[in-house]
């Protein structure tokens, strides 16, 4: 790891690696630090996936702003310039009751304030032509066209390998351990080394408050707010083309029930406050609480073809409700990007920009880098390919003929691409955000072991090293025999010392 | 049936099209026995399409004995009884495509098959036969929350890991549900040095057959609990530990039951599933009990030409039946390409009552003067003892068979003499499992 740098970005999830990325746009040194050995690995890898349009949110705080404008740059550039999916299916608010009426005409007022672009109200028969699966008590709905699903997974590794692209450095396992300050800055150290830096951004997400209390910024706390989920099979008897919302109410937002950028039917999440920031349990109490929640507008839902449950924590400051993105006046050079729960996933560009933003502030006006690229492709997408396509790509190369996950049919050649990024996938659930092996209906019952062998292969590392997830996650635990083995040193060991 | 495997050159079109008059999606046992039988009754042109990088199917992962008893009288290990069809198809010449992936089926019999040599592969077929196999049942459609750490695995999975790559899944496992893979695996992991704390299983009985309970289980000294499940696993990076709880009759936990059981390892067997993806796509109803498409007894499905054997129809038990129920499959497709079938004017539909959860065929549709029995294939619902299975039509009983003891987790076979069929009361069969006082 280099050992000096203009700035340090602290975390890479989707906030820190749009960070990285709008700053790599300028002649500026940037690197990004991750405790884990992938980005994408705290709350975006696990949340609803929505491009929220903007009329639940508040202007007058900054993930209000930060929301509408973050919509805009997704539809402006992001779309155009990463090879990430995002579908502007829209998103509808549904009142059940004609008591709710006047919420969806608050809404749409706040909307239009907010300035978002299309908001009207649809009566039941025009939601029930959109939604043929929608409850009978469905009686209006405010509809925001504007409202899109990402891949968070695909954006959030795109910005970190676009960034790479551009001269960024992302080291992965570089927890941050401390940061002291100095006379030019900074020195963070970090698990792989220490690096200088005149500037550091905290985007450490569920961590923030750690990272910032470590130079003495600690007024705030960060509480984990948990979030359960089902995801369903995309072969599914019910089809929702648009993300549905019940009426908010002053507590939550409602459970979502939306489609996914691959067809899988997504429902969630509850909110429950809890302590441990490891703690990515789902429940029983939880889930059937979200169950309960989709049925409220999509009645039809059942346990039926869920083919994975999860759980994922929004990192909160529960004082404000709101991000906190801002220059610590205290620690000149030290910008917090913290806070960023719902809808920070939204925001992201729009949070990059502002960061930017707060950089100049602290330094001039940053240069413009010529050489800056903000296109980026990632891996070609079999699946998606017609069998002509699917022809041509082989003759190019033939990786692409063999299929190891059978479910979601990805082949050999898109795996070794995402193990060959400039972000590398070092780990099977890393593969698996960026190519998808194992994430549909059999949960990488059959491709896991190929999936073991081919990291085992690429990383040069034996089977037994290839990790899930995290440190410790390492899927088998040694040769067969191995225990026996052990016992029969042991034992000789104790006769040889009788 | 001429072949044509050169590419058709085009400046976009790099689409390999061939025609054959019979193409085997999967190269198991299943696929096997339906080649070998459709080219011992004259069919030379057949393709079998395999995924996997050999033929035989999950048999080649089966290192134990057992296999074979019925079908050569002689216990083998999985990889053993593949060899045996391996080498029939080698022998016959059957074309066969190994890492070979099937994309897509259409309802009118186009196969597109994907591999990195010969790239895209269009294949029209006269005759498609569906042996895909089943894939295990996952933690997540059983719905056990909880973390999400490394540790958790399919059964089958962690066999592959120990059978084919050498490695050890972990050293402290809990298995979940009594089926015929969680039980050998079981066994095979005790043998390889890991500790098995215990086997639960949800049910009040076990789901394998009960010499693998007395083998893998009871000669070991692994606890089997039954009417117990997991509720949920913990454990941040690696599993630490699962919770248990005594279920009710509705399998509903009982609260107050619950006690933790410290492990690194969870592997379930708790079902398969048909996989018929491909299937569904090419237009095949499915049955709401197997999962198998709906077959008559030529095992052909309600998509003309296009038929389904082995675990991808049902779940078997034994894969001497799976051979058994192919060999009908190939020789059917095979007889209806040289068209040596004749059809009834109205299919004899079969029936069943509440005490059996399923039977294959659904219905009887033609007429086969080589055919002497006609096997029918049947689970019951719960476990019983001294039964006997009856096959009766318009109230009247054609035939029956003494069973010692019915478990849901064997299958059931009632082979029926085809002359019985000739002259029925009702095109309608009725099948029951009657106790035997009360016969």
């Amino acid at each position: 790891m280099q050992s000096q740098t203009d700035v340090v970005v602290v975390g890479g999830g989707v906030t820190g690696t749009a960070i990285a990325r709008e700053l790599s746009r300028y002649q500026l040194d940037v690197v990004l630090v991750e405790k884990s050995p992938d980005v994408c690995t705290g709350t975006s890898k696990a949340n609803t996936a929505l491009i929220h349009a903007g009329f639940n949110a508040d202007p007058d705080k900054q993930k209000g702003r930060l929301n509408v404008r973050g919509n805009e740059l997704y539809h402006e550039r992001i779309q155009h310039e990463l090879d990430v999916p995002i579908e502007w299916r829209g998103a509808m608010v549904v009142a059940t009751d004609e008591s709710e009426r006047p919420k969806l005409e608050e809404l749409l007022a706040k909307g239009q304030d907010n300035g978002v672009d299309g908001l009207e109200i649809l009566e039941r028969e025009q939601l029930l032509k959109k939604e043929p699966h929608l409850t009978d008590d469905a009686v209006a709905a405010l509809w925001a066209p504007t409202a899109g699903i990402v891949n968070p997974f695909e954006l959030t590794v795109g910005f970190a390998n676009n960034a790479v692209e551009n001269g960024a450095s992302v080291e992965l396992e570089a927890e941050v351990t401390d940061i002291t300050q100095t006379d030019a800055g900074f020195t963070v150290e970090t698990a792989r080394g220490e690096i200088d830096a005149e500037t550091v951004i905290n985007a450490a997400g569920l961590y923030a408050d750690e990272v910032s209390a470590m130079v003495g910024v600690d007024d705030f706390e960060i509480t984990p707010r948990r979030g359960e989920y089902y995801l369903y099979d995309k072969q599914f008897d019910i089809d929702i083309e648009t993300t549905i919302f019940p009426v908010p109410t002053e507590v939550t937002k409602g459970i979502v029930v939306t489609p996914t950028d691959e067809e899988n039917l997504l429902i969630g999440p509850n909110a429950q406050e809890i302590d441990d920031k490891r703690d990515k349990a789902t429940t029983r109490q939880g889930l059937d609480k979200v169950l309960d929640g989709a049925q409220k507008t999509v009645p039809d839902l059942t346990k039926k073809d869920v083919i994975k449950e999860f759980a994922g924590l929004r990192p909160a400051i529960k004082e404000t409700g709101d991000f906190r993105i801002q220059i610590e006046e205290e620690v000149p050079g030290f910008i917090n990007a913290a806070g960023i729960q719902s809808p920070g996933l939204a925001s992201a560009p729009a949070t990059a920009e502002l960061v930017v933003d707060l950089v100049e502030e602290l330094h001039g006006d940053l240069e413009e880098d010529p050489t800056f690229d903000p296109n980026y492709s990632g891996p070609p997408k079999v699946r998606h390919m017609s069998h002509e396509e699917r022809a041509a790509l082989i003759e190019e190369d033939e990786a692409y003929g063999q299929i190891i996950c059978r479910c979601e049919t990805v082949t050999e050649g898109e795996i070794r691409d995402a193990i060959n990024q400039p972000v590398p996938a070092q780990t099977v659930n890393a593969i698996k955000r960026r190519v998808r092996p194992g994430a549909g209906r059999c949960q990488g019952g059959f491709c896991g072991p190929r999936v073991v062998e081919i990291l085992s292969e690429e990383l040069g590392i034996p089977m037994t090293d290839v990790k899930l997830e995290g440190e410790g996650s390492e899927l088998l635990t040694g040769e067969i025999k191995q225990p026996l083995l052990e016992r029969v040193e042991e034992r000789s060991e104790v006769n040889a010392d009788d | 049936m001429t072949e044509s495997r050169e590419a058709v050159t085009g400046a976009t079109n790099v689409m390999r099209r061939e025609e054959h008059d019979l193409v085997v999606v999967g190269g198991g046992p299943a696929g096997l026995a339906a080649a070998q039988a459709a080219y011992d009754e004259g069919v030379e042109d057949i393709v079998i399409l395999e995924r996997d990088f050999e033929l035989g199917g999950i048999l080649q992962q089966c290192i134990h004995n057992g296999f074979g008893v019925h079908y050569f009288d002689e216990e083998l290990t999985g990889p053993e009884y593949a060899q045996e069809f391996i080498e029939s198809v080698a022998e016959r010449g059957v074309d066969i495509r190994l890492e070979t992936m099937v994309l897509e089926v259409t309802h009118d019999r186009t196969v597109y098959a994907v591999n990195d040599e010969d790239g895209m592969t269009e294949l029209d077929a006269e005759k498609v036969i569906l042996a895909m196999g089943c894939r295990e049942r996952t933690r997540d459609a059983l719905d056990i929350p909880g973390s999400r750490p490394a540790g958790v695995y399919t059964a089958g999975t962690a066999q592959r890991f120990i059978n084919m790559e050498g490695k050890l899944p972990g050293e402290k496992a809990v298995i979940l549900g009594s089926g015929d893979i969680g039980l050998i695996m079981a066994r095979r992991m005790h043998l390889e040095g890991a500790e098995v704390e215990a086997v639960l299983e949800i049910m009040p009985y076990t789901g394998g057959l009960t010499r693998n309970v007395v083998q893998c289980l009871e000669d070991f000294d692994i606890p089997l609990r039954k009417q117990q499940t997991i509720t949920e696993i913990h454990g941040t990076d690696r599993v630490e530990s699962v919770t248990v709880q005594e279920v009710d009759d509705n399998f509903d936990p009982i609260p107050g039951t619950e006690y933790e059981i410290e492990c690194d390892t969870v592997l379930l067997s708790v079902g398969l599933i048909p996989e018929n993806e491909l299937s569904v796509d090419a237009g095949v109803d499915l049955h709401q009990v197997t999962g198998g498409p709906i077959v008559d007894e030529t095992r052909e499905t309600n998509v003309d030409d296009i038929y389904a054997c082995g675990n991808v129809l049902h779940v078997h038990d034994l894969v001497d039946w799976v051979t058994e129920e192919s060999m009908i499959a190939g020789r059917s497709a095979a007889r209806s390409l040289q068209d040596r079938v004749e059809t009834r004017d109205e299919p004899i539909e079969i029936d069943k009552t509440q005490k059996l959860s399923y039977v294959v065929p659904d219905r009887i549709s033609t007429v086969d003067p080589d055919r002497e029995e006609l096997p029918l294939y049947m689970r019951v619902h719960a476990p019983m003892e001294e039964v006997f299975v009856t096959l009766s039509s318009g109230g009247e009983q054609l035939t029956r068979d003494f069973q010692r003891r019915a478990e849901p987790g064997e299958m059931i076979t009632l082979n029926v003499d085809t002359e019985t069929l000739a002259e029925l009361p009702e095109p309608r069969l009725e099948l029951d499992v009657v106790p035997r006082e009360e016969v």
